[in-house]
């Protein structure tokens, strides 16, 4: 059987399902194809942190322009998305890490986002359970947090309700025109988007994105004991850190009452299995800056991968070699803050509509190098 | 910071209960040996509070035998982990411990299945193994209406139990077909214990009606259960109460040789018949392997424990008996197999996911568990699915998911730790 669209979608994690839906409601045909649970993959295993990052410039003007969209989307979300805005706190452990705090403040006043500058005793009042005698922090009180399995659903249900189609098979390849599925059927598009995360380049060999395993660990109801999503701004360097692995304080209150427990990054690990030497150093870490976390019961670890690119921008665009392939992947670990961005950008290049930011720092051939220049490398 | 408990054991039995400790028993006097049981006491669910016992009791000989060797008991721990070749971490009171092992005998028993009607959340609407550990550590029943509903052997026990306690059991509802048990009934006269067991109960409970094939629909009351009403499919039923026991037979608790990887066959252990399970060195015995209650427990813990210290000749000596313990085994099976008309019980608004409060609807629109955890939080609660897992499995087709460390929760602190390296080592 071969059927022909507008549009196909490959993979309806969140990215996929903003893609889809924004296709669909720019009057596409588009089928979505996906083996497996909406949104389950890294959109299940990550936090659903909805926070503006400032790495680069294109990162700011990215995770902030989606953060935008989603605050529009709120109210229309369904109540089990459990969108909610605590703000985040970057928290500073020493002097060195307050003047990374005015350093941020600065940029993010530029963008007209609501900061504050807390000091030691003001970080104390916001979140009686860090450790005392931390520096202080900066609160972005902007940023949301979400349930991204409910939201990818959503979005998909969004598109589906505007004539999109979901076929719940596996791609086995994909180019020139074409989507052979694991049933034997050939669908035909002139536009193919390859939105399967970390598992990107199976359909797009030679795709510079690589899966970087992160865990996560969640405990019991204990309402109020973190009421921001909690990051250490020593979170930079760890996850700016390309190849060691590495973990970071950062915690986040669930509308559930639950408190979500991250964060660690490992390249080089592909077994999805709980690694127990990184998830107790992440335990360790989050026991340094939040010492009264030791008596809340722990219920939950899992594990997921992040789609990490060379320059921590995601690929977003057509792929170089093949006029019919285009990627919307390697958004790391921001691809629930920058889904419905992606969503926009996948829509102007595919339809020619207005876009609201630029779209070359994350169009894909910045990454992908000529061979000679590989060969001499 | 709290304790930090470290032990190495030639053969550790994870269960106390009767197939734990015929292992202990069995391997005893041929190694280092520990039997560890998250209670306060060995005995398991069935000689819970009866061991040690009066000489007259089962579990008396077990008892002493237990007592003349050396096995080290471990009481109050809760194993959540497998962190690492040949170990378990486990969790008490006072902190982590580190248990060690050549060997491992995995005795982890069984819970009772529940499955959701209309009111079963209603408060005193009890599981009967449930309400029958509730009275052994204190729950006055003396004068209380109890209707005792579901399936299994463990029905007509519990309700002999409570009537010793001085309930007034109005009375026990089997959903079995009247066939199907009248089959079972027949094929247990090859198990003379069991007729003498049953005939037992029988005499206990006389005056009790003993309804076979009867099946609860919907429990009534305004914030405690009134009444229950029952049917055959046929008639109806309403009982007035103050409790409603009722399970519905019992699923393995597998979470731990699952975590370790053993193989797992209609959803029990697979295991050879020195009860070894697919992954070297670990040996399950009892419920794990197939439900069939005290005889094979305790047969299968023995072969377990011989086996485990090299002693073959006495493990094949009791292949007999086991041999016929499966038989029983297998026709218990057949015989309390839920019927399909318990698959409608639910109403649309019915929860089944009690933690979380996920409604019989929203379940229905999902393909898997997977699915239906990560869009309703079905399963994602303190009990992490021990109670809905075998609902949903029944109701919707669903097997489980695979397994990750912790198997159960456990204190933030306890778990940051067991990760530190050791540094004696």
């Amino acid at each position: 059987m071969s059927s022909n669209c507008d549009a196909i979608v490959l993979g309806a994690g969140i990215v996929g399902a903003a893609c889809a839906m924004e296709l669909a409601h720019a009057g596409m045909s588009v089928t979505v194809v996906e083996p497996g649970v909406i949104g389950g993959g890294a959109t299940a295993a990550g936090m659903g942190h909805i926070v503006v990052m400032d790495d680069s410039p294109a990162q700011l003007a990215f995770t902030h322009y989606s953060q935008q969209l989603w605050h529009v989307l709120a109210p229309q979300l369904p109540p089990a998305a459990e969108y909610e805005t605590p703000g985040t706190i970057w928290v500073a452990a020493d002097e060195v890490e307050m003047q990374e705090v005015a350093r941020k403040q600065s940029i993010y006043v530029t963008r007209g986002l609501p900061v504050r500058v807390l000091d030691s005793h003001a970080l104390l009042h916001e979140e009686p359970h860090l450790r005392p005698g931390l520096a202080g922090g900066l609160l972005v009180s902007s940023d949301a947090v979400l349930y991204p399995p409910v939201a990818a659903d959503y979005l998909l249900q969004q598109a589906l309700s505007s004539g999109a189609s979901l076929i719940r098979q596996a791609a086995l390849q994909a180019g020139e025109g074409k989507a052979c599925l694991a049933n034997g059927d050939i669908l035909s598009s002139p536009r193919i988007i390859n939105a399967l995360g970390a598992a990107a380049p199976s359909l797009a060999p030679g795709l510079p994105v690589h899966p970087r395993k992160g865990h996560l660990v969640i405990t019991d109801r204990a309402p109020g004991f973190v009421r921001h999503q909690l990051v250490e701004l020593g979170y930079v360097r760890s996850a700016g850190s390309g190849t060691a692995d590495s973990v970071a304080f950062n915690v986040q209150p669930r509308k559930t009452g639950q408190v979500l427990i991250g964060s660690s990054r490992q390249y080089n690990a592909h077994d999805k299995s709980v690694d127990h030497q990184i998830l107790q150093r992440m335990m360790q870490q989050t026991r340094r800056y939040m010492p009264g976390i030791d008596k809340l019961s722990v219920l939950r670890t899992w594990t997921g991968f992040r789609a990490a690119t060379p320059d921590k921008l995601p690929l977003i665009g057509p792929h170089p070699a093949d006029p019919t392939l285009f990627l919307a992947t390697g958004h790391e670990g921001l691809g629930i803050t920058t889904a419905l961005a992606t969503g926009k950008l996948i829509r102007h290049i595919l339809t020619g509509s207005g876009s609201e930011i630029p779209v070359e720092p994350y169009l894909p051939a910045r990454a992908f190098h000529p061979t000679t220049e590989t060969a001499h490398a | 910071m709290r304790n930090r408990n470290e032990y190495t054991y030639d053969v550790l039995v994870i269960g106390g209960g009767p197939a734990g400790i015929a292992a202990a028993c069995a391997a005893a006097p041929h190694a280092r040996v520990a039997i560890v049981d998250e209670n306060p006491a060995l005995g398991g669910q069935i000689w819970r509070n009866s061991f040690p016992a009066r000489q007259s009791h089962p579990s008396g000989p077990w008892h002493n035998r237990l007592q003349q060797t050396q096995a080290t008991r471990l009481h109050g721990l809760r194993v959540f982990d497998a962190p690492a070749f040949n170990t378990l971490h486990a969790e008490a009171p006072d902190g982590l411990h580190i248990l060690r092992y050549n060997k491992l005998i995995l005795a982890t028993g069984a819970r009772e299945r529940f499955l959701p009607f209309p009111g079963w959340t209603l408060r005193n609407v009890i599981g009967a193994g449930g309400l029958q550990a509730m009275v052994k550590s204190g729950l006055p029943v003396a004068g209380k209406r109890i209707v005792v509903a579901g399936s299994g052997p463990l029905l007509l026990a519990v309700a002999a139990f409570l009537k010793s306690h001085g309930a007034q059991v109005v009375a026990v509802c089997e959903q079995a077909p009247p066939r199907q048990l009248a089959h079972f009934a027949t094929s247990i006269v090859a198990y003379p214990s069991k007729i003498s067991q049953a005939v037992q109960y029988r005499t206990q409970l006389a005056a009790v009606p003993y309804r076979i094939g009867w099946w609860p629909v919907t429990a009534h009351g305004k914030s405690q259960v009134e009444s229950v009403t029952l049917t055959n499919g046929a008639r109806r039923l309403t009982l007035d109460c103050d409790f409603l026991a009722c399970g519905f037979h019992l699923v393995p608790n597998t979470e731990l040789p699952a975590l370790l990887g053993c193989s797992l066959h209609n959803g029990f252990v697979a295991v050879d018949s020195l009860q070894q399970a697919s992954v070297p060195n670990v040996f399950c015995a009892g419920e794990i392997t197939g439900i069939g209650g005290l005889d094979k427990s305790l047969i299968e813990g023995s072969i377990a424990g011989y086996a485990s210290t090299g002693q073959n000749s006495p493990a094949r000596k009791l292949f007999a008996k086991r041999n016929k313990a499966l038989g029983f085994a297998a026709a218990m099976e057949r015989a309390f197999a839920p019927r399909p008309e318990l698959r409608r019980l639910p109403a649309p608004q019915t929860t089944v996911c009690r933690c979380e409060d996920v409604a019989h609807e929203l379940l229905q629109q999902h393909d898997s568990w997977r699915s239906a955890k990560l869009h309703t939080r079905c399963g994602m609660g303190p009990c992490q699915g021990r109670v809905c897992g075998a609902a949903t499995e029944f109701l919707y087709g669903w097997p489980g998911e695979s397994i990750r460390p912790p198997i159960l929760p456990v204190r933030f602190d306890t778990l940051a730790e067991a990760e530190k390296p050791t540094a004696q080592h």
